[in-house]
């Protein structure tokens, strides 16, 4: 397949960047798409020029790590894949395609198609933390949780903090990482301690970087992981449900 | 390249914190934005509800059920409080509102913007989830608020409308859209008062945090025919009068 790519190139996070256009022949249609800029890469090295700068680690999307945006499809026109599992099948000989970073304010962009997305690092530290841990651990089925909360705490867990709910959402919000992320915890009789506290924690520096959700369903839709907006659902109720809980008495201070 | 830091969490100490905390927070915007959407929804069906008596013409003594109707309304409570007090205590209530849902959503649309920055995509975005009436919430705001003022300079105060007579709800209505560029203009605000609904009044219940897979797909249909049904209702009064059926 021949290719002809039009990425984004900036040399920093304070340089100016703008669009290159680049060749990509000969890609065989079972490459992936990171490995078909890893071909394009190699042909720049040889040439003595800067190579394409992107993101990636596992290469087989669990990581969250690689992530851009192709033809303005976040991770590209296959539904609940990341990047590094797209592959060039997916596109036809002779085909242009663009590739940008995810654009939002909270998370500028480092590097060529590398954005920096430690906000999500402060969501899940507001959040993430136990209590306190005393005592042997516990016998493991102690705790009796059904099946289906411990199935859809798994789907909520799944998130693999890529970013392309906040790249794909109009208003650059985070609601559905920040859902996912509070979910997998909230759902679970762990997570009961600090459900309310939690709540309020999480989606407050959420709100901090971010806009938000005009229920676009947008993310939904970009979720490599398919993840639910009905996470964003209960993400809202427990928000406001934290606004009348008695939080000193219940130990949630 | 540092990510700048804010203050993030507020801190709360006593119940005005907590007040506060929740009307500053965009999810606490938005929930008050589906609260005064459910009471807007409320209002605009009884609004339909009412104006369909203009169909019912005249009873034997030659009074129109809508004038009736009208003057029903300003004196709802009887003789147990002053005329029209009851009626004005609705205007107060919708009045209320219409400030919260607009000023909340200016508010968000705000933040909105400045989350998204001056970063556009350089492909064209292919929406997947958002449609059409998700996207122009904004804008079919815009039109549904100017289309109000007008509305109510047309067949509340009479500004608009040259043969109008205070209580001649009949009358008044068939002298304005018997005027085609104001029929029109009906009918352009029902288009984008219906498109409005149909996203509004599903995202209400995401707001609100109802999700459940037994009911999510019903919030779907809910919608749609709330919309639909305020479309047909309103522009049936319009076509029909500006067609001469109504008289
Ligand atoms: S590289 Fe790990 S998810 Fe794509």
């Amino acid at each position: 397949m021949d290719l002809t790519l039009k990425v984004w190139r900036q040399a920093g996070p304070d340089a100016e960047g703008g669009f290159k256009t680049y060749e990509a022949n000969g890609v065989s249609p079972e490459a992936s798409f990171l490995e078909m800029l890893d071909q394009v890469n190699e042909k720049l090295n040889e040439a003595g020029e800067e190579p394409i700068a992107f993101d990636h680690d596992c290469r087989e999307g669990i990581c969250g790590m690689c992530g851009v945006m192709i033809n303005g499809h976040p991770h590209g026109p296959q539904d609940g894949t990341a990047t590094c599992q797209l592959h060039m099948r997916k596109f036809s000989d002779g085909d242009s395609i663009v590739i940008e970073p995810w654009r939002s304010t909270a998370m500028p962009v480092v590097r060529d198609l590398i954005v920096d997305r430690s906000p999500f690092d402060r969501i899940v530290e507001a959040g993430g933390f136990i209590t306190i841990n005393t005592g042997a651990a516990p016998d493991a089925n102690m705790t009796r949780i059904p099946k289906e909360a411990a199935d859809s705490a798994m789907d909520a867990a799944s998130c693999i903090g890529c970013a392309a709910c906040v790249a794909a959402c109009p208003n650059s919000a985070a609601n559905l990482f920040t859902a996912a992320k509070m979910q997998h915890l909230n759902l679970l009789p762990q997570g009961q301690p600090e459900r309310y506290t939690r709540a309020v924690a999480m989606v407050e520096t959420m709100e901090a970087y971010f806009g938000s959700c005009t229920n676009h369903g947008e993310c939904e839709a970009a979720c490599p992981k398919n993840i639910s907006i009905d996470f964003i659902a209960m993400m809202n109720r427990d928000y406001v449900k934290a606004q009348f809980k008695n939080f000193a008495r219940a130990g949630q201070a | 390249m540092t990510t700048q830091q804010r203050p993030a969490v507020r801190q709360r100490r006593r119940w005005q914190d907590w007040l506060s905390g929740f009307f500053t927070s965009s999810v606490g915007l938005k929930w008050m934005m589906a609260l005064t959407g459910i009471g807007l929804l409320l209002y605009v069906l009884a609004h339909l509800v009412g104006n369909l008596k203009i169909f019912l013409g005249a009873n034997e003594f030659g009074e129109y059920e809508i004038d009736l109707y009208s003057e029903a309304l300003r004196n709802l409570g009887g003789h147990l409080v002053p005329a029209g007090s009851i009626l004005w205590l609705f205007r107060l209530g919708l009045i209320a509102a219409f400030v919260i849902h607009i000023g909340a959503s200016a508010i968000l649309t705000r933040r909105n913007w400045d989350a998204r920055g001056m970063n556009r995509y350089e492909a064209p975005r292919q929406y997947a989830a958002a449609n059409y009436a998700s996207r122009t919430m904004r804008w079919g705001g815009t039109i549904i608020l100017l289309f109000l003022l007008f509305h109510l300079a047309d067949l509340t105060l009479g500004w608009a409308n040259p043969s109008f007579e205070h209580g001649q709800v009949f009358d008044n209505v068939l002298a304005s859209l018997t005027r085609p560029p104001v029929a029109i203009l009906y009918l352009i605000a029902q288009a984008a008062l219906a498109l409005h609904i149909f996203h509004g009044a599903w995202s209400l219940f995401q707001s609100l945090g109802s999700a459940n897979p037994r009911y999510n797909a019903f919030r779907r249909y809910f919608a749609a025919a709330f919309a639909s049904a305020m479309f047909l209702g309103n522009v049936a009064i319009v076509v029909a009068v500006w067609a001469g059926w109504v008289s």
